[in-house]
């Protein structure tokens, strides 16, 4: 595995592209093209604003705030760090198994914010893509597009969404700044009333889906060709599996295998996660870059997520899911799919999953049960992990003897895909960018590659206005060439042809 | 039940600095609505998403409030149309796009529905709200209590007109 357009073999004469104030305050996401003096692809690199301030925001605060304050890092998946912290804390006052009420409460809410967070990426960003093609015009790729000619897809988005936030808003308290769990377990059981409604609704959300799964895996299928090759990079891959190997999103110990599949490490105790990864810091980026320590960090990294998870597992122990999984790595034959495009499919099968597990779940009386909390021997230090539905997130803390937070690490999906992303973007700019000049076309292509992954580019704000993604291409003496830009109501714009 | 027919839906992290705007203008707005406790009904979220769509159902009127980072002036009132969200994976869908949400999901037209968007300068997270987006709040909140007093579309078309 190389990084051989990230860095220059020969560096003179091109300039380094740094992030400055400005491009932080403004970016989402941003993309610059560096060409050699023949004009061919030189490097190509993803800027993503990371708030490393995470670790600052939390230092000094007492640590049984974290479940509630960790929520405000990030307006997309607040459950995931809710409950990651949530896990962290239960080793840090000696919880070391749940009840199986509070147990079975977090995995409830976890799989609600899994099938809410998957169906959102796929009816609402995803499918205008891949229903319209790359190609569409960008007028036509967004939900509105999809309303008018697809409105049943549509319409169950919207309502997998709200089953997904009714069943966040039950097990956590409230519909946002949830205050479920508590280290140690959760602070409310369900009422029969409030399981009994989610329960009416839970097959409607099985069956629809299933046809999510059917329809993603019909468009792959439609064009494998493209899908297959789109953005495909290969790489190393990381995930939580259960003891028995099996999908298990909430609990388990981390697997690693090579990108031919074979197992780096495997049953890995979540809590020595800092044995086997590390993190490499980069000039010209705010994120870090997570690697596997064994093989460095030019052949270390690895990607998650769901296309991972799916092909990382045994098995998924639901029968559905299950049966979709088996089909998705068949068809990959006896070597791991590492197409960017297949994380779509992979996303579908976990939303079957999740629905399915939302099922099971609220089959069991465990969840009206009494007994909520345990607690145990107090430690100084608390590891939680999950994987949320980007990918494997980690919370790591240590307090003092006053249980104030005097050391926070957090490494998110989107900082562990780091590379995977530039790599992606990468291929796509080998194979689209023709000449010196940026067309909306590769725009449109970059994006779609960028959107297979889910990243979170949102951490900071989100306010009306927002600049969404840039793209710069820089010439071989350092000149920015030409540039594109993409605005929040969709029209494109060169500052640079101005 | 029926909703009350006025929904406020205002949105933003408490916790990076003018983004707040949202939230605490619903956490003041309610105050000032504690007479018409029938007719309103406030939704906060840290962003805007498909769901809120049905946040619309069975409601006469809509308002969105949302902090902006590129307004001129300190607030912005204007009504609403169903219209294409282009936002780049960012997750939080646009008032627009709800709407458009809406019209997917029950086949008919949204309500309708009004945006006031408050300037905010600095969004920083653990940054509290600053100073100037302050005395935006205010303003935003005089023009709510204006709002509040007459809760049709027709009046509030009318105090788009002026704002």
């Amino acid at each position: 595995m190389s990084f051989e357009l990230e860095t220059a073999v020969q560096p003179a004469g091109l300039r380094r592209v740094a992030i400055d104030p400005v491009s932080r305050v403004e970016g989402h996401g941003k993309v610059t093209i560096l060409l050699d003096a023949d004009d061919h692809v030189h490097q190509v690199r993803l800027h993503i604003v990371e708030f490393r301030g995470f670790e600052m925001f939390v230092q000094g605060r007492p640590f049984w705030e974290l479940p509630v304050m960790v929520q405000r890092l990030c307006g997309i998946c607040p459950v995931s760090h809710h409950l990651a912290a949530a896990k962290a804390l239960d080793v840090i006052v000696g919880a070391t198994r749940l009840t199986p009420t509070a147990e079975k409460i977090r995995r409830l809410m976890h799989y609600g914010q899994i099938l809410q967070s998957h169906a959102l990426h796929f009816f609402h960003l995803a499918s205008p893509d891949l229903l319209f093609g790359f190609d569409s015009d960008v007028a036509k790729r967004n939900i509105m597009a999809v309303a008018a000619e697809y409105p049943d897809i549509a319409r169950k988005g919207v309502l997998l969404r709200k089953f997904g936030q009714e069943v966040i808003r039950v097990t956590s308290g409230k519909r946002v700044h949830g205050t479920g769990a508590i280290p140690g377990g959760v602070n409310k059981a369900l009422t029969r009333e409030e399981r009994d409604a989610l329960y009416a609704d839970a097959y409607v959300m099985i069956g629809w889906s299933r046809e999510a799964v059917a329809l993603v895996k019909r468009l792959h299928l439609a064009n494998a060709g493209l899908y297959n090759s789109f953005g495909a990079f290969r790489s190393n891959m990381m995930s939580l599996v259960a003891d028995d190997g099996g999908l298990d999103l909430y609990h388990g110990a981390l697997r690693a295998r090579d990108a031919d599949g074979k197992l780096i490490f495997d049953h890995l105790d979540t809590h020595r996660y800092w044995d086997q990864i590390t993190e490499e810091v980069k000039p010209w980026s705010y994120m870090k870059f997570p690697y596997l320590r064994a093989l460095g960090p030019e052949a270390g990294w690895y990607k998650v997520g769901p296309l991972v998870r799916v092909q990382n597992c045994d098995q998924i122990p639901t029968p559905l899911a299950d049966a979709e999984r088996r089909e998705f790595v068949d068809f990959g034959g006896n070597m791991p799919i590492h197409a960017t495009l297949a994380y779509h499919w992979a996303r579908m099968i976990e939303m079957l999953f999740a629905a399915e597990e939302i099922k099971a779940l609220l089959h069991d009386d465990d969840l009206l049960g009494e007994d909520l909390v345990v607690t145990g021997e107090r430690q100084r230090r608390g590891i939680g992990v999950i994987e949320a539905p980007r990918g494997t997130l980690i919370h790591h803390y240590r307090i003092n003897a006053d249980d104030q937070v005097i050391r926070a690490n957090l490494i998110v999906a989107t900082t562990h895909n780091n590379q995977a992303l530039n790599e992606s973007i990468r291929q796509v700019a080998k194979r689209y960018l023709d000449g010196r000049k940026l067309t909306e076309g590769l725009l449109n292509y970059i994006e779609v590659a960028i959107r297979a992954f889910d990243p979170c580019l949102s951490c900071a704000t989100h306010a009306l206005g927002q600049m969404p993604l840039a793209v710069e291409l820089i010439d071989a003496s350092g000149a920015c060439i030409d540039g594109l830009q993409r605005d929040g109501d969709g029209t494109v714009s060169s500052p640079q042809r101005a | 039940m029926t909703p009350p027919p006025v929904v406020v839906i205002a949105w933003g992290n408490p916790s990076r600095g003018d983004d707040a705007l949202g939230p605490e203008f619903l956490c003041r707005a309610e105050s000032i609505a504690t007479h018409a406790r029938d007719t309103f009904e406030f939704v906060t979220d840290f962003q805007l998403q498909p769901e809120h769509a049905t946040d619309l159902e069975g409601r006469d009127l809509a308002l969105f409030v949302d902090a902006s980072r590129t307004l001129a002036d300190p607030i912005a009132f204007n009504e609403l149309k169903p219209q294409r969200d282009a936002t780049f994976t960012t997750h939080g869908m646009s008032p627009s796009g709800v709407l458009a949400a809406f019209r997917a999901a029950f086949d008919r037209d949204p309500p309708p529905a009004f945006q006031l968007a408050i300037a905010g300068v600095g969004f920083e997270l653990g940054d509290p709200i600053s100073e100037t987006a302050m005395r935006n709040l205010d303003a935003a909140l005089a023009l709510f209590t204006r709002l509040a007093v007459a809760p049709s579309a027709a009046a509030w078309r009318e105090l788009a007109q002026c704002v």
